[in-house]
């Protein structure tokens, strides 16, 4: 019940991009098409994913045992930059196409605060592993689905007629803005009502 | 104590990753066509963009799978050309070597000013207003947008305020010809001797009055001199660049305006 709670959670309730605004830099680069932003979700999922569960087993299993919590940060962000290089490599063989199309956000992903920021709230949460796990899914469950969003809305946008002062970035701000408006009616009375909670 | 276990925690978790990253990189290696590495070292790394892709990479994948021809390196040559089909095993031929030149003799005093012009130093931001300070809105404006982007810093400032291009450092990238808002500067062979140095398309009386060295369109080179090769169109001669240089030089000592001239 725990686990169907916590994807909840990370997918609408705190979703990462549109209620906790983490992760915005690739949010606004990669939407402008759907096909990239569906594989830079997928790359993200990956990674928050396995970046939970190792960084799960390096706190608890390292760092804890021998009182050096205090080194969290800078050993998450080795984990994390690591397989962000793993994902990058694994994409190069098998998708050149989309690795072109990534560009200079799928290393980007290295320093998202979304990776970042879900490794370090699995540890104040207390999750144990399979729970970390879930979160970690949940969060770039939670990035994919919000960027895929923005991306369709981008590539109706494109064919408006938007004022020149707002064309491009700005206007997808505002979307952005009206699109996390809209995710503040996920709340934990979601899980309330679902006898989850 | 605590400093040493932090440090070894640390660099052992730094080993340990780096040790996988290299045997996936190992294993995950992608195999470059050995044509395409080749062509990558020959390229001039200038990545000026004048062979139409973005840089001296994406030209060279290009050429790699047969995409593009060798040969369209502006700055390579002939001598890359042949090079270049030398990996690919095809005989190539360079397209002629282009070089940038400004199509305006007008400077300070030459050209008349219709108002005073005290904003950006930046033609494009002159040509806003009124399209420029001159009475002759095909000319060179003299702020220099062109001498800004030139990677191979082949455009300078000559005495008199008016700027030139040094063939021998001029790449023939193009992209002067592009930040240019009255297109003055176009590419052109580097072998031509005579050229028309103006742009405008004004009617002659128009031509009079706003510049002293303009083209008039009067003809006067293209009927009296007919093997000279200038044609007038638009209100402007242009030169054909292969015409016999004796009947081009008399074009030049006939033509009223002194607007030809030669390189």
């Amino acid at each position: 019940m725990k686990i169907i709670a916590i994807l909840l959670t990370y997918i609408f309730i705190n979703n990462f991009i549109l209620v906790k605004f983490l992760g915005l830099c690739p949010f606004i680069g990669v939407s402008k098409n759907s096909e990239s932003a569906i594989g830079m979700g997928l790359a993200v999922t990956f990674v928050t994913g396995t970046a939970s569960v190792v960084c799960w087993c390096v706190y608890h299993g390292l760092l804890e045992t021998l009182g050096l919590e205090y080194l969290k940060t800078i050993a998450f962000i080795l984990v994390i930059a690591a397989l962000v290089q793993l994902v990058e490599m694994v994409l190069k063989k098998m998708s050149p196409s989309l690795y072109k199309a990534l560009g200079i956000f799928l290393p980007l992903i290295t320093t998202n605060c979304a990776v970042l920021g879900i490794a370090i709230i699995n540890i104040d949460e207390s999750f144990n592993l399979l729970e970390s796990f879930a979160a970690g899914v949940a969060a770039g469950i939670g990035f994919t689905m919000a960027i895929i969003l923005m991306s369709n809305i981008r590539e109706r946008l494109e064919l408006r007629p938007v004022r020149r002062y707002v064309k491009g970035v700005p206007i997808a701000f505002i979307s952005a803005g009206i699109m996390a408006l809209a995710f503040m009616a996920f709340d934990n009375s979601l899980l309330t009502n679902l006898h989850l909670a | 104590m605590a400093i040493l276990y932090a440090f070894l925690v640390i660099a052992g978790i730094g080993a340990l990753l780096g040790l996988g990253l290299s045997i996936a990189d190992h294993k995950l290696a992608v195999e470059k066509d050995e044509k395409l590495v080749a062509l990558e070292q020959i390229m001039p790394g200038a990545n000026c963009g004048g062979c139409g892709y973005a840089g001296c990479a994406d030209y060279a994948a290009a050429v790699a799978i047969g995409k593009a021809l060798p040969g369209l390196c502006s700055p390579g040559g002939q001598a890359l050309a042949d090079k270049m089909g030398e990996i690919m095993g095809i005989e190539v031929k360079a397209g002629e070597k282009q070089v940038a030149f400004i199509f305006c003799k007008g400077d300070c005093g030459n050209t008349k000013k219709v108002y005073e012009y005290k904003g950006l130093k930046d033609c494009n931001a002159a040509s806003i207003l009124f399209r420029g300070d001159n009475g002759c809105k095909y000319g060179c404006l003299h702020l220099g947008s062109c001498m800004a982007v030139c990677d191979s810093g082949a455009i300078y400032r000559m005495d008199n305020g008016s700027l030139a291009v040094d063939p021998a450092k001029c790449i023939g990238c193009g992209k002067c010809t592009k930040v240019c808002p009255n297109g003055v500067i176009k590419l052109i062979e580097d072998r031509a001797k005579f050229i028309v140095a103006c742009n405008s398309r004004d009617k002659g009386a128009d031509v009079r009055k706003n510049c002293e060295v303009g083209c008039i369109g009067c003809k006067i080179c293209q009927i009296k001199f007919p093997e000279a090769g200038f044609k007038v169109e638009d209100n402007l001669a242009v030169a054909s660049f292969t015409a016999p240089e004796e009947e081009a030089a008399k074009a030049m000592e006939a033509c009223p305006r002194k607007a030809i001239i030669r390189r």
